[in-house]
C-alpha cells in the first residue's frame, strides 16, 4: 500500500472535482441551517465513535440528511466527519480527500433521486405507504453510487481485474444499507414531526446498540479462533515433526469439498475437521510421537488410540456437527482394516473419508525427520494405487482435479502467522454497512 | 417463595380487573388493538430461550410498551384505557406463547406476570394523565422525553421484578441478580425502551404504517444478540474441550474440571459476584490443571492440593502460560496462575477455585463421609491457604438441596447442557 499510483491519484482527484461541483449551488438553496449543523455534529460524532468501537460506516444520519436537506446540501452532511476524523495510514490527503468525496456523492445522488421523487414532501407530510417509494429508490442510487466509485478505486488503486471488481459490491452492500436507510427515514419523519430532533435521536438508539452486539460478536468470535488455533498448535509442538500439517491437511480437505461440490456450511465443517484431526495426540505422550525409529506393537496400539482421544476431546462442541466423526474415524480403511472400529466403506462417513485422502497426501508431500518430501505427482499417483483398498476413489479422483486447477495447498508459515482464519470465508456483515474504502486499508 | 406468590397474585388481580374492565366497556379503537396485538404476537412467537439472554422477546415487549404510551393514531387520538392495554397485551401475548406452551419449552408464568405487571404500570401511569389532557400544553420535544423517563421508570420496576422473579426461582442473593438486570438496561434493554416510545411517537405521527417500519432495528439487535450468544456458547464448549485434554491425556481424572467449574459457579452465585466475573471465574476453573500438561511426570491422580506449595505455584505458572497462549481473556490467565498463592494475596475468583478444587480432590473416591471431613480440614486450613468467606459459601452451597444446586447450574443456560454431559469414565492409557 506505499506506493500509490498515480492512476489512484488521478481517480481521487477526479471524484473530489465532482463531489465539488455537486456543493457547488449550494450558496444559493434555500436550507435550514440550524438543521444542517446539527447533523453535520451528530454524524461527526457517530462517525468517530463507530470508526474507534467498531469499525465500519454508520449511514442512517447520512441518509436522512438525504431525506431531508436539497441536494448540495445533504452531499454537505458528510465532509466535516472526513474532514476531521484522523487517517490511519499514509499517504494521509488522498485517504482524507476520499472518505469525504465517496459518501458526499453518494448521499447527493442519494438526496436528487428522493428530491426528484417528491420524497422530501412525502416525508415532510408523512405521507406513508407513499414515502417509502422514493426512500428505496434513494438507497438504490446511494448503494449504485457507493459501488461505482469502490470497484473503480479497486481497479485503479489496487490493480484487481475489472471482472472481478465489481464482483458481489452491490449485493452485499444493497440490504444493510436498506436497513439504515429505514432507519434513516423513521428519523427524517420524526424529524420534521412535532416532536423534533429528540425523537429522531431515538431511533439512533436501537441501530447503536445492535452494532455494539455486533462488535461483541466480532470480538468472541475471534477468541474462539484463537482457541482452536492455540488447541492446534499445542498438537504440533508436541507431535515435532508435524509443523503446519494441521492447517495444510485443512486446506486440503477444503479443497476436495469444494471439488466435490459440497455446501458452503459443510465446506467450512470440513475444514474444522481437517484442522482438528490430530487433536487426539495431545493425550498421546510426547515420547512415542518423536520416537525415532521403529515403534513396538504395544506403543503402536498406544499411538492408534488417538482418533478416539480427539473425539472424546470435541464431543462437547456443538457447532463441529459432523466433523467429529471425521476426527473419530479418519483412519479407517475401505477394506476394514483400519482402526478405531475397523469400518468397511460406505459405513466410514463421508467427511472421515475426505479427511483420511487429505491427510494421507499431505504426510506424503511434506519433509519428516525420517524421509524427503515427495514430488506431488508421485504422491498422487501413490494414493491412485491405493485408491479402493484404502482410499475412496472418488475423493482421490477430487483431490487430484483440484490439485490440477488450483496448484498445491500451502500453510502460512506452521500456521502462527494467522492470515487466513479458518472460517473468515463466510460473509458475516448482514449489519455491517460495507464502509471499506479500498484506499483506507483494512482494519480488523 | 412468599415473594413469588405475591408477584403472581398482583399479575392475576390485574389481569382479571383490565379483563373486567374491558368486558364492561367493550374494546375501543379495533384496528389499533388488532395492529399491535399482530404485532406483539408475532414478537412472542419468535421469542428465544436461548443462552444467557436477558430479553427473549424484545419485540413483543417494545410492541407492548408503545400500546401503553400510544397517545394518538396519525393525529387522532387514541381511545384505549389502561384497561384495554392490559387485556390486549396479555391475549396476544398468550396467543403467541401457544406454541411454546406447547414444547414446554419456557417458563411462561413468570414471564406472563412481569408482561402485565410492567405494560399495566406504564399505562396507568400515562393514560389518565393523558385524557386529562395534562400534556397538551407541553411542546414536542417535552413529550417525547417524558415518554422515555417514563419508559425509564417502567424498566427499573422491571428489572426489580425480574431481579425477584430470580431470586425466588433460584434462590441466589438479590442484591448481584438485581445489578445485573440493572446492567442489562444498558444493552439491549435500552433498545427496547427506545424502540417502545418512538414506535408509540412515530404511530402517533404517521398511523400504522410506523409499526413494519420500526420493528426493523429492532429484530436486527435480536439478531445479533442471538448470534453473540451463540458463539459465547461455542467458546465455552470449546475452553470445556480444552480442559478436558488434561483429563484424556491421564493427567485429572474424568470429570474434575467439570465438577469444580459447576460447584465454583454456585460458590461465586453465593458470594455475589457479577456476571462477567462468573464467566472469568468457570473459565479459570475448567482449566485450572492444564498446566500439568506441560509437567514431565504425572502427579498421582492429578491431586494438586496435596503437593508442597513450591510446586503447587510452579504447575499454577505453567497453566497460566498455556492460558495466555490460548487467546483467553488475560484474566482468567491470571486466575489460573495465582490459584495457588496464599489467600490474601489471590484475587477473589483464584480463592474459590482454590477451595473448591481442594474440596473436590478430597471428596474423589472417598467415603461417604469425606465432604464432611473435607470441609473440616479446609476451615482448618483457613489460617493461610484457604479464604474463610469462601470455604463458609461452599458450605452453605453444599448444605443446600442437591435438586436446587443443580438448577443452579443448568439456570446459566447453555453451559448447562455441555459442561454437564455426563462425562464417560475414560480408561487412560499406560
Amino acid at each position: 500500500m506505499e506506493a500509490v499510483p498515480a492512476r489512484a491519484h488521478g481517480c481521487v482527484a477526479a471524484v473530489a472535482l465532482l463531489a465539488l461541483l455537486c456543493l457547488l449551488p449550494l450558496p444559493t438553496v434555500r436550507a435550514p441551517w440550524w438543521a444542517l449543523g446539527l447533523l453535520c455534529a451528530l454524524y461527526a460524532v457517530c462517525e468517530h465513535v463507530v470508526r474507534r468501537r467498531f469499525g465500519g460506516t454508520f449511514y442512517p444520519v447520512l441518509l436522512a440528511g438525504a431525506f431531508l436537506l436539497p441536494p448540495p446540501a445533504a452531499a454537505l452532511v458528510a465532509l466535516p466527519a472526513a474532514l476531521l476524523s484522523p487517517v490511519e495510514h499514509r499517504p494521509a490527503l488522498p485517504r482524507r480527500v476520499w472518505r469525504a468525496a465517496r459518501p458526499a456523492l453518494a448521499v447527493w445522488g442519494a438526496a436528487e433521486v428522493n428530491w426528484a421523487l417528491g420524497g422530501r414532501d412525502a416525508v415532510v407530510a408523512s405521507d406513508f405507504p407513499y414515502a417509502l417509494l422514493p426512500a428505496g429508490a434513494a438507497v438504490l442510487a446511494f448503494c449504485l453510487v457507493l459501488t461505482a466509485l469502490d470497484g473503480g478505486i479497486r481497479v485503479l488503486a489496487l490493480g484487481v481485474p475489472p471482472r472481478r471488481a465489481w464482483h458481489g459490491l452491490l449485493s452485499r452492500s444493497l440490504a444493510p444499507v436498506a436497513v439504515h436507510g429505514l432507519a434513516g427515514l423513521m428519523m427524517a419523519v420524526l424529524w420534521r414531526s412535532p416532536y423534533g430532533p429528540v425523537a429522531a435521536l431515538l431511533v439512533l438508539l436501537p441501530m447503536w446498540v445492535s452494532w455494539w452486539i455486533f462488535a461483541q460478536y466480532h470480538r468472541e468470535r475471534a477468541a474462539h479462533q484463537a482457541t482452536i488455533r492455540a488447541l492446534v498448535q499445542a498438537v504440533d509442538i508436541k507431535d515435532g515433526y508435524t509443523r503446519g500439517h494441521s492447517e495444510r491437511v485443512g486446506q486440503a480437505s477444503v479443497m476436495i469439498a469444494r471439488e466435490l461440490g459440497m455446501d458452503e456450511d459443510r465446506v467450512e465443517v470440513l475444514r474444522f475437521a481437517g484442522i482438528l484431526h490430530d487433536v487426539g495426540k495431545l493425550g498421546v505422550p510426547t515420547r512415542l510421537l518423536r520416537k525415532d525409529g521403529p515403534l513396538t506393537p504395544e506403543e503402536r496400539r498406544i499411538i492408534e488410540l488417538h482418533p478416539e482421544y480427539g473425539h472424546e476431546m470435541v464431543r462437547g462442541i456443538s457447532f463441529l456437527g459432523e466433523a467429529r466423526a471425521a476426527i473419530l474415524h479418519h483412519h479407517e480403511r475401505l477394506d476394514g482394516s483400519g482402526y478405531p472400529y475397523g469400518l468397511v466403506g460406505a459405513q466410514i462417513p463421508e467427511c472421515a473419508r475426505v479427511v483420511a485422502v487429505a491427510d494421507a497426501f499431505d504426510a506424503m508431500t511434506s519433509t519428516r525427520s525420517y524421509r524427503r518430501a515427495r514430488p506431488v505427482e508421485a504422491a498422487v499417483t501413490e494414493l491412485e494405487r491405493c485408491a479402493g483398498a484404502q482410499f475412496d476413489p472418488r475423493m482421490v479422483a477430487a483431490l487430484a482435479r483440484a490439485l490440477a486447477r488450483w496448484g498445491c495447498p500451502r500453510s502460512s508459515e506452521g500456521g502462527s502467522g494467522g492470515e487466513r482464519q479458518p472460517t473468515d470465508t463466510t460473509d458475516e456483515t448482514p449489519l455491517r454497512a460495507p464502509g471499506r474504502q479500498p484506499a483506507t486499508g483494512t482494519r480488523r | 417463595m412468599t415473594a413469588l406468590r405475591l408477584i403472581h397474585g398482583a399479575a392475576a388481580l390485574a389481569a382479571a380487573g383490565s379483563l373486567a374492565g374491558t368486558l364492561w366497556t367493550g374494546l375501543a379503537d379495533r384496528g389499533v388493538a388488532l395492529a399491535f396485538a399482530v404485532l406483539i404476537a408475532v414478537g412472542e412467537l419468535t421469542r428465544w430461550s436461548g443462552a444467557g439472554t436477558r430479553q427473549a422477546a424484545p419485540l413483543a415487549t417494545a410492541g407492548s410498551l408503545s400500546y401503553a404510551l400510544l397517545g394518538a393514531d396519525a393525529g387522532r387520538p387514541a381511545q384505549a384505557g389502561p384497561a384495554q392495554v392490559a387485556t390486549v397485551v396479555l391475549a396476544a401475548t398468550l396467543l403467541g406463547a401457544l406454541p411454546h406452551i406447547w414444547s414446554g419449552r419456557t417458563t411462561t408464568l413468570d414471564h406472563l406476570a412481569r408482561r402485565v405487571l410492567t405494560v399495566g404500570f406504564t399505562a396507568v401511569c400515562f393514560q389518565p394523565l393523558y385524557d386529562k389532557g395534562l400534556f397538551a400544553s407541553w411542546g414536542g420535544p417535552l413529550y417525547a422525553l417524558l415518554l422515555v423517563a417514563l419508559l425509564g421508570l417502567t424498566a427499573l420496576c422491571d428489572a426489580v421484578l425480574a431481579a425477584a422473579l430470580a431470586h425466588c426461582r433460584a434462590g441466589w442473593p438479590f442484591g448481584p441478580l438485581l445489578r445485573e438486570e440493572l446492567r442489562g438496561l444498558l444493552g439491549i434493554g435500552s433498545a427496547v425502551c427506545a424502540t417502545g416510545a418512538v414506535m408509540a411517537l412515530a404511530v402517533a405521527v404517521v398511523g400504522l404504517w410506523a409499526l413494519p417500519v420500526f420493528c426493523l432495528p429492532l429484530l436486527l439487535t435480536q439478531l445479533s444478540e442471538r448470534r453473540y450468544a451463540a458463539v459465547r456458547d461455542t467458546y465455552r464448549q470449546t475452553i470445556a474441550s480444552l480442559a478436558r485434554a488434561t483429563e484424556i491425556a491421564g493427567y485429572t481424572p474424568a470429570g474434575h474440571a467439570r465438577r469444580v467449574a459447576s460447584l465454583s459457579l454456585a460458590v461465586g452465585r453465593d458470594l455475589g459476584l457479577t456476571e462477567g466475573e462468573l464467566t472469568v471465574l468457570e473459565y479459570a476453573a475448567l482449566m485450572h490443571d492444564i498446566g500439568q500438561l506441560s509437567l514431565v511426570d504425572p502427579v498421582p491422580a492429578g491431586a494438586t492440593a496435596g503437593l508442597p506449595a513450591a510446586q503447587q505455584r510452579r504447575i499454577a505458572l505453567l497453566g497460566g502460560a498455556v492460558v495466555r497462549q490460548t487467546g483467553v481473556a488475560a484474566a482468567v490467565a491470571v486466575m489460573v496462575e495465582r490459584q495457588a498463592d496464599p489467600y490474601r494475596e489471590q484475587p477473589v475468583a483464584a480463592r474459590i477455585v482454590r477451595a473448591v478444587n481442594a474440596y473436590e480432590e478430597k471428596t474423589r473416591d472417598a467415603g461417604p463421609e469425606a465432604p464432611l471431613r473435607a470441609l473440616e480440614d479446609l476451615r482448618l486450613g483457613t489460617a493461610g491457604d484457604y479464604a474463610p468467606e469462601v470455604v463458609e459459601s461452599l458450605a452453605r452451597v453444599l448444605a443446600r438441596p442437591r435438586a436446587r444446586r443443580v438448577v443452579a447450574q443448568v439456570g446459566d443456560g447453555g453451559s448447562g447442557t455441555s459442561l454437564s454431559d455426563p462425562a464417560r469414565r475414560w480408561v487412560t492409557h499406560g
